[in-house]
């Protein structure tokens, strides 16, 4: 930890200081999430969903480990299989909405981490790494979900397999192969099931091990804060336990207050009816649609109607991965040196236009490829593509930022209206 | 660099879009899309409530045998349970030997061998036994129906939006179609084989009306048998084939939060105690 005033591990029992001098263990969770980790005292609780994501992952691993031991990765018995543990293991179905619902909730905390971020310019020097890795979470997350979604072998399964997959199908000439080498033949079968099923199992893990890295590049810097401005000295921050521990349990109990009423009393709300309908490959949904979270991603496919040197269907993908791709280039988009959103009031309404962008990009990707909706989402596209790779550059170059205050121990008195401290 | 290459990325991106967006709304405005029957006259299920419902549903357990003796005596000839076992049907409050009973004499006998030849033969069907199928595969389901395929019913209920009222109201929705309608959409005519039931996406189903009369089954608890209380009851049935486990989910969803709530105050209140001294 780069502060100097962080406290120092010093074993109180003598097995701790048994194990402390043979392997440090105690000492690297001391310094990672004890009392050896100052944090800015003013965070508010929009740096609770770091710790929410993590929770969130254990969720998923603990409960997928599970179903893994009941579930059958075979296309003549995967959706039947789902069904035995709906039906007859011992609280099987309690185990499989925690996980289908436990991936919805994974997403929810893990955007408003990201926009999180955005806001608070938390991606900024010297947090460019902390960033970086956070977005290889995101798309290591994004296929996990994708392929777990297959699982179950329903409808929406097989379908959402075959045009995700098709996808790569639009790359030109090595595009067909791709495909057919990705899916193990040409039409998702059992195959592609068990390497999705392979894949599955190991990505989280892969993530688990970038979360290591992610909050290992955290710790260089240490957290950002509302202000956005550094740290000065020991009066700006608290060490973590015990004051952010108490922090994130409250957060950790509100969310889980919040996943658990969906999964006991509404766990379907969130998927897909066509997805309780065994897989069919002779029969073609009405609409095709993945899951909530990718909504946004499925209309900027979407919106891509018309052949413009290239075919219409290659920019809807080269423009669906550049709209994730493009947010690895934004701490050298975004060249304010300003953090905060608080203290940019130009970059602040821009921000809150963008998170209405991607709302209506949500909802227009969960409708029918039909009119008004494709023109809606090819308008909040272009919005989309303006606002990271026109609009930030020339507004962090244009705006006058407010005056920042002095230390965040400054704006946090302030805040009360108080001199003492 | 990084910033002159990101700003004609962006304006590639946005005038694709916006010059995709130009060439749609030219052709709708010039080519509105033309209106469809379905569009105009589907229906969205009717307002029905079943004692499932809500964070505190139980079944009615009632209604739930009255159900599975609509989905037995009519519904069964044509449609597969293939998710439910005979010994499930202990959930809707038979006895053992009432679930012996009933796989016993059920109207299709269990796919077998015979012990001697190994040749294909059937048995009597045992408690253990899923459901069996009316038909012995897809092609003599469609052979028997019109070239249409009765669905499993397992998870119907869950397998449309709505899918208990959805039942209810495809039940109880069979109608004649209406004449303007056909005004309007000529080529829309229900074909022969199909019947008109506007509370189905496409409005006009291969199944003909199940329940047509009042008193097609004979309820062992006296109550009358109108075609709009089987359907319902066998609405109800299907919701429990769905989610036999709802009831369970319902309790322990109420402990879980119970137990939640308490642990997020005392979090709460002790996320106070230690902030207690200083200002954030
Ligand atoms: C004569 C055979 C027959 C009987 C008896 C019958 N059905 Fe059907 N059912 C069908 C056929 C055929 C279809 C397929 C319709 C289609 O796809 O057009 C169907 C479809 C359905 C559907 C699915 C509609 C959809 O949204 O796809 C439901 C629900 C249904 N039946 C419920 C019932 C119930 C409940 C009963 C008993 C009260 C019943 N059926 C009795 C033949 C039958
Ligand atoms: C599995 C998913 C993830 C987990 C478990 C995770 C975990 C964490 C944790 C525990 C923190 C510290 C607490 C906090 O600031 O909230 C953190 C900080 C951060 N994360 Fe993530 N993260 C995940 C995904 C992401 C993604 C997808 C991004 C962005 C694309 C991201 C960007 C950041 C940034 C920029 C910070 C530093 C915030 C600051 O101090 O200002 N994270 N992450």
């Amino acid at each position: 930890m780069s502060f100097p005033w962080a406290n120092h591990y010093a074993p109180k029992h003598p097995l701790m200081k048994w194990i402390d001098d043979r392997l440090p263990l105690p000492r690297l969770v001391y310094n990672a999430v004890g009392a050896g980790y100052p944090v800015p005292r003013n965070l508010n609780y929009f740096w609770n969903f770091g710790v929410l994501s993590g929770a969130a992952l254990a969720i998923q691993i603990v409960t997928g480990i599970v179903l893994a031991m009941h579930y059958a990765a075979n296309g003549l018995v995967a959706f039947d299989s789902v069904e035995h543990i709906m039906r007859d293991v011992n609280s099987g179905w309690m185990l499989r909405y925690a996980h289908a619902n436990g991936a919805s909730f994974f997403f929810i905390v893990v955007y408003l981490h990201i926009f999180r971020g955005l806001f608070y310019g938390s991606y900024k020097a010297p947090r460019e790494m902390v960033w970086l890795l956070g977005l290889v979470i995101f798309l290591l997350m994004m296929a996990t979900a994708f392929m777990g979604y297959v699982l179950p072998w329903g409808q929406m399964s097989f379908w959402g397999a075959k045009v995700i997959t098709g996808l790569f199908g639009a790359i030109p000439v090595v595009g067909t192969p791709i495909q057919t080498w990705l899916l193990g033949g040409f039409a998702p079968d059992n195959a592609a099931l068990n390497r999705f099923f392979s894949l599955h199992y190991l990505l989280p893990f892969v993530i688990a091990g970038v979360i290591i890295l992610h909050i290992w590049a955290l710790h260089i810097p240490g957290s950002s804060n509302p202000t956005g401005i550094d740290v000065k000295g020991p009066q700006d921050t608290v060490p973590f336990h015990p004051y952010y521990t108490a922090k994130d349990g409250f957060g950790l109990g509100v969310f889980l207050i919040l996943y658990c009423a969906v999964l006991f009393f509404a766990p379907n709300a969130m998927g897909h009816p066509d997805n309780y309908i065994a897989a069919n490959p002779l029969s073609t949904p009405a609409h095709i649609v993945p899951e909530w979270y990718f909504w946004p991603f499925y209309a900027i496919l979407r919106a891509f109607t018309v052949d413009f040197i290239l075919p219409a269907k290659l920019w809807g993908v080269i423009a669906m991965f550049g709209s994730i791709i493009l947010l690895f280039f934004l701490p050298w988009l975004d060249k304010s040196p300003v953090r905060s959103g608080n203290y940019r009031p130009a970059f602040k309404k821009f921000f809150w236009l963008l998170v209405i962008d991607v709302l209506i990009l949500g909802y227009c990707g969960g409708s029918p490829a039909e009119e008004p909706y494709v023109m809606i989402s090819q308008l909040a596209a272009a919005y989309y593509f303006a606002h990271f790779l026109i609009i930030l550059p020339i507004v962090s170059r244009m705006e006058r930022p407010l005056p920042l205050p002095n230390s965040i121990t400054e704006a946090v008195l302030e805040k009360h209206g108080n001199a003492a401290a | 660099m990084v910033r002159p290459i990101a700003f004609l990325a962006g304006l590639g991106f946005v005038f694709v879009l916006l010059f995709s967006l130009v060439t749609g709304a030219v052709a709708y405005i010039s080519e509105p899309p033309a209106k469809t029957a379905e569009h105009e006259f589907h229906l969205h299920p009717k307002e029905v409530s079943f004692a499932s419902d809500g964070p505190l549903g139980k079944f009615d357990r009632q209604q739930l045998q009255r159900g599975f003796q609509v989905y037995k005596e009519v519904c069964s000839a044509c449609h597969s349970l293939h998710q439910v076992a005979f010994r499930d049907l202990k959930d809707l409050g038979f006895t053992d030997a009432e679930v012996k009973a009933i796989a016993k004499n059920w109207a299709t006998e269990v796919p077998s061998i015979n012990p001697e030849t190994g040749e294909p033969a059937t048995r009597k069907g045992t408690p253990a036994d899923k459901i069996p199928a009316p038909y012995a595969n897809e092609v003599a389901a469609r052979a028997a129906n019109n070239n249409a395929l009765p669905p499993d019913l397992s998870l119907m209920a869950k397998a449309r939006h709505d899918g208990g009222a959805y039942i209810y109201s495809l039940l109880t929705g069979y109608q004649d179609q209406p004449a303007e309608l056909l005004k309007h959409f000529p080529d829309a005519k229900t074909p022969a084989s199909l019947h008109y039931n506007p509370y189905f996406a496409n409005l006009n189903l291969a199944m003909p009306p199940p329940l047509a009369a009042d008193g097609q089954v004979t309820y062992a608890d006296g109550t009358k048998s109108t075609v709009d209380q089987m359907a319902k009851d066998v609405s109800a049935f299907l919701i429990w084939t769905a989610e036999p486990k709802l009831e369970k989910r319902h309790a322990t969803g109420i402990a879980v939060l119970g137990f939640l709530l308490i642990a997020t105050i005392l979090a709460y209140l002790s996320y106070r105690n230690i902030w207690a001294g200083i200002k954030h």
